[in-house]
């Protein structure tokens, strides 16, 4: 029987389908697949940041036992690539970006040659083989340097390195500037980052018998890696099919072209064999995209009472060597567009310069521009309060914005809006949570006995699942914004689930389930879910942008009601009445104010398919697949607080608690939400107090090149996160849902950059840039102290 | 160029099997464990030792097996994530917690996650929270925060000995 217990599934901390198999050592990812013949390729990087390759010796390499093939840029010339951006914004210059490095390399880490053996350590030792002369050019690494005078150069077509100019307007800066009691500037760095997925990139390519190709890719968007991989090396695209099995973290790295994307397909159709690609560690630092990687230059206008008035920023991004997927997107629309936050800031004005250097490609990382947006609101007004001696809790409910305000589209914007959200709220919220007045009370008490602690707060809004559609063009994008799901009903009434999206750890198979399950009203266990095969699931975009729910799960929803509203024609006709007179509840088909018996869905399922008695003009089957496009995006919003104590003479930072209260519209698994929240939330902690990309300003050496340099942090140096959730509906899907796997990553920088700056106030240090280390806090101090005495 | 590649034969026990593979000297435990016998829930996360997605048991004790040579580990009993799930039966008390209190996601550093929780509890029956996460230094998860981990450790230490 599948009639359910009518109980509402959305809403319900469920425990996840999927981890079972996870737990149990049975995941599949794509380095777990062993095909018969498979070959592997190893790719030799370049060692230095830029140089032009002077000659290539490859004999030695192709002498060494096992190897099949060895390959240089010259020698793949244009044959497949270039790589093209997939979101370019207007008036873009873009550099062209081979496969493989020809003539000349522009990072640590480009390609510069393959080697396909038929062992892994085969294809490294003949690596280890080729030899390469390289002429040394001058590199430069930092964005601010790249747009200098004389800065080298790194692309004949993008002069000055400078890519892409963007700017936003909205009232008028300069009037606010004027009529300002005060103003002041202050100069932010948005540390680069890299994403640091657990499971590093893979891929296999695999002829097939008929003559398709099968890719396995640990891909955050099959359908798109489809589309680009087919075009990129010239495969009809309909013979080629994106399998994307268990994914291992993806925070946006996994969502981007690749040469490692290209390189297998093409090899494996040239040679017939399964090729396979996988990542090192160490490789991945120098090759993954990176995130993040700004310098904003920030100008607030302000009355004495704490009343900003204006905002001005000026933001150079930088990008690295080559324009990845959406890099043109990340430092323009995505940073400057949210600059204003949760704030009401009429008068704004930002101009974004997207700068290229001699590092590694940077693209999305989890918020994507919204992380650094936010950074500039809440820098900006913290800054306000620190300088007016005013409480930033104070300062900060004088400028948010009202219930009332929504939507809202902040400084007159015509490509940003707010749907709906509860600042004030949520903010109360946080307070009470945090007990903040007693807390501040600790803080003053426990100055006077040199305990220093602090209380940061920072608030955040952003748009999630960029839509619809039509919208994507002018803003420069070469896709759409919609998501495809199929809700196909078996003749015993059991649904498979088609979705577009593409979890790597979200807990899809769960949250999707929910869904379909309040609408088909059958049990969760007679659901399943499909997703990362293209040759099962219909068309899709994928997962990034906080898209799956609000996107992904309203095409389920929308699918699943479609079904029923079959069923409900099909029952009509079964039992002979009229299909307005047809309910559907708890399971079953039933004809209120009749004694007609209820007929269950299952029956209903099976008639759909023996076709015995359909109505007229009904078809047989029960099986619909929908395309939704949104009409608009919704906006999650949060108040997250942080409580710290630092240690002046040793610099160190002890997170006391930290309060993170997110509004995300209808909540759809509780207990997976907050995992989203956890996870992100310290992934903003390691962009505050730990993580940052080096590179030797000199010769562009990558220096954080393993996880001995690159600090991600421990069990033991992140706190417990208070998650607790406000549920605003968002008015721009049927659920109600909006986006949560950016929050906390989006919140969780300047909170703790404001905790820190808090409990340094007594030292008069006010500002820092991330990652807050020791040997920054305590040089910070010693300064401080220095200048004092 | 490179030496010719000199085989050793290696014999362990694993997960109760015991098992003679012939290995290059310069392969890791781990990649014996994942290519040569097929047991792919050991998981390589990083090549300088610092993740813990490939911690299996050796003789009792957890260990990175990618800090070990094959041919190291000759004579010894080992236990990975499959061995812990014994012929795809209950989950054990640890995998149980976590999936109760949501300490995976992605799921890749899950198995070595689990094999250093029962590594854990065995040193410690009733680790504090700052035990916990110390316990746990060994092991990077970039998805859950660490907060549901030591939640779902946390459910187990308050609930008496392990067995």
């Amino acid at each position: 029987m599948t009639i359910s217990t009518g109980k509402r599934l959305i809403g319900q901390p469920l425990r996840r389908r999927e981890d079972r198999k996870l737990l149990a050592g049975r995941g599949r990812y794509v380095d777990d697949i062993k095909l018969p013949g498979m070959l592997h390729m190893a790719i030799l990087r370049s060692p230095h940041a830029h140089a032009t390759i002077s000659s290539i010796d490859l004999s030695h390499a192709k002498a060494a036992p096992g190897v099949r093939l060895v390959l240089s840029g010259e020698a793949l010339g244009d044959r497949i690539g270039p790589i093209v951006p997939n979101w370019i914004i207007p008036g873009s210059k873009v550099p062209v970006r081979p496969v493989i490095a020809i003539g000349r390399v522009r990072f640590v880490g480009e390609c510069v040659a393959l080697v396909v053996a038929e062992t892994l350590a085969q294809a490294y030792d003949a690596v280890g083989l080729i030899e390469v002369d390289y002429e040394v050019l001058p590199a430069v690494t930092d964005e601010a340097a790249a747009v200098q005078a004389g800065a080298p150069q790194l692309h004949e077509n993008v002069p000055g390195n400078v890519t892409t100019l963007y700017k936003v307007k909205g009232g008028d800066y300069a009037k606010a500037n004027d009529e300002a009691d005060q103003v002041i500037s202050l100069r932010v760095i948005n540390n680069r980052l890299i994403p640091t997925c657990m499971e590093t990139r893979a891929v296999i390519a695999a002829p097939e018998p008929d003559g398709t190709l099968t890719v396995y890719i640990g891909s955050q968007v099959p359908h798109m890696h489809r589309r680009w991989i087919a075009e990129t090396v010239g495969i009809p695209e309909h013979q080629l099919r994106v399998v994307a099995p268990d994914i291992g973290g993806g925070f946006g790295a996994k969502m981007h072209l690749y040469p490692e994307d290209l390189l297998c397909p093409y090899l494996a159709r040239e040679m017939n064999v399964p090729v396979k690609w996988w990542e090192t560690r160490s490789e991945s630092h120098q090759s993954t995209s990176h995130g993040r990687a700004h310098t904003e230059d920030i100008e607030v206008a302000f009355k004495n009472d704490g009343r900003i008035l204006g905002l001005k920023v000026s933001t150079l991004g930088n990008v690295g060597a080559y324009l990845s997927n959406m890099a043109t997107g990340g430092p323009t629309v995505n940073t400057v567009n949210f600059g204003t936050g949760t704030y009401k800031i009429d008068n704004y004005e930002a101009f974004s310069r997207v700068v290229v250097t001699n590092t590694v490609p940077v693209d999305a990382y989890r918020g994507y521009g919204r992380p650094e947006g936010a950074y500039i609101a809440e820098r900006a007004i913290d800054a306000v309060a620190r300088h007016l001696n005013l409480d930033q809790v104070d300062v900060r409910r004088k400028n948010l914005l009202h219930p009332s305000d929504f939507p809202y589209r902040p400084y007159g914007s015509t490509g940003v809006m707010y749907d709906s959200g509860d600042y004030q709220a949520l903010l109360d919220k946080a307070l009470a949570a945090f007990d903040y007045k007693g807390r501040r009370e600790e803080c003053e008490r426990l100055r006077g006995s040199g305990v220093y602690r602090g209380i940061g707060v920072a608030a955040y809004t952003h748009m999630c699942g960029m839509a619809p559609s039509r919208r994507l063009a002018p803003g420069g994008f070469n896709r759409g914004g919609w998501e495809s799901a199929r809700v196909s009903i078996d003749s015993s009434g059991r649904a498979t689930v088609y979705s577009g999206s593409m979890s790597q750890g979200q807990g899809h198979a769960t949250s999707l389930s929910q869904i379909a399950a309040d609408i088909l009203q059958i049990p969760i266990e007679d659901i399943e879910i499909v997703q990362g095969d293209t040759r099962q699931v219909q068309a899709g975009h994928g997962t990034f942008n906080s898209r799956s729910m609000a996107v992904g799960g309203s095409s389920v929803h929308v699918s699943a009601h479609q079904v029923i509203a079959k069923a409900k024609k099909i029952a009509a006709g079964m039992l002979e009445v009229d299909e307005n007179d047809v309910s559907y509840s708890a399971g079953a088909f039933t004809v209120p104010g009749t004694d007609i018996a209820p007929l269950t869905f299952a029956k209903v399922a099976r008639m759909a398919y023996v076709g015995h008695k359909l109505p007229d003009g009904v078809a047989p089957g029960l099986d619909e697949t929908v395309f939704y496009d949104p009409t608009g995006m919704g906006a999650p919003s949060g108040v997250h607080l942080a409580y710290v104590e630092v240690d002046p003479q040793i610099g160190t930072v002890d997170i006391l608690d930290y309060v993170a209260v997110d509004d995300v519209g209808t909540l759809i698994n509780p207990l997976l939400a907050a995992g989203q929240i956890h996870g992100g939330v310290v992934q903003g902690i390691a962009q505050a107090l730990y993580e940052e990309v080096n590179y030797d300003p000199e010769n562009g050496q990558l220096l954080t090149g393993s996880l001995l340099d690159y600090a991600v942090p421990r069990a033991e140096h992140v706190p417990n996160i208070r998650s607790l959730f406000q549920e605003t509906p968002s008015p721009t899907n049927p659920i109600g849902v909006k986006g949560i796997g950016e929050s906390g990553s989006i919140a969780a920088p300047p909170c703790m950059v404001h905790a820190v700056l808090d409990a340094l106030s007594p030292f008069g240090i006010k500002h820092l840039d991330m990652p807050l280390t020791p040997p920054r806090i305590w040089a910070a101090v010693r300064n401080a102290r220095a200048g004092a005495a | 160029m490179p030496v010719q590649a000199v085989p050793h034969e290696v014999t362990i026990e694993v997960n109760g099997s015991r098992r003679t593979v012939t290995v290059e000297a310069r392969r890791l435990l781990v990649h014996l464990i994942r290519e040569d016998l097929g047991l792919t829930g050991t998981h390589v996360g990083c090549d300088t030792s610092q993740c813990g997605a490939c911690t299996v048991e050796i003789d009792g004790q957890a260990v990175k097996s990618c800090t070990v040579l094959a041919v190291m580990a000759d004579g010894s009993s080992i236990t990975t994530i499959e061995g812990v799930t014994a012929g795809g039966g209950d989950l054990d008390r640890v995998q149980a917690a976590f999936q109760d209190h949501h300490a995976l996601q992605c799921g890749f550093c899950t198995p070595g996650m689990v094999m250093s929780v029962r590594n854990l509890l065995k040193e410690n029956a009733h680790p504090s929270e700052r035990e916990i996460r110390h316990g746990l230094a060994g092991n990077i998860c970039r998805c859950t925060g660490y907060h549901n981990i030591v939640r779902a450790v946390e459910s187990l230490a308050s609930k008496g000995n392990v067995a």
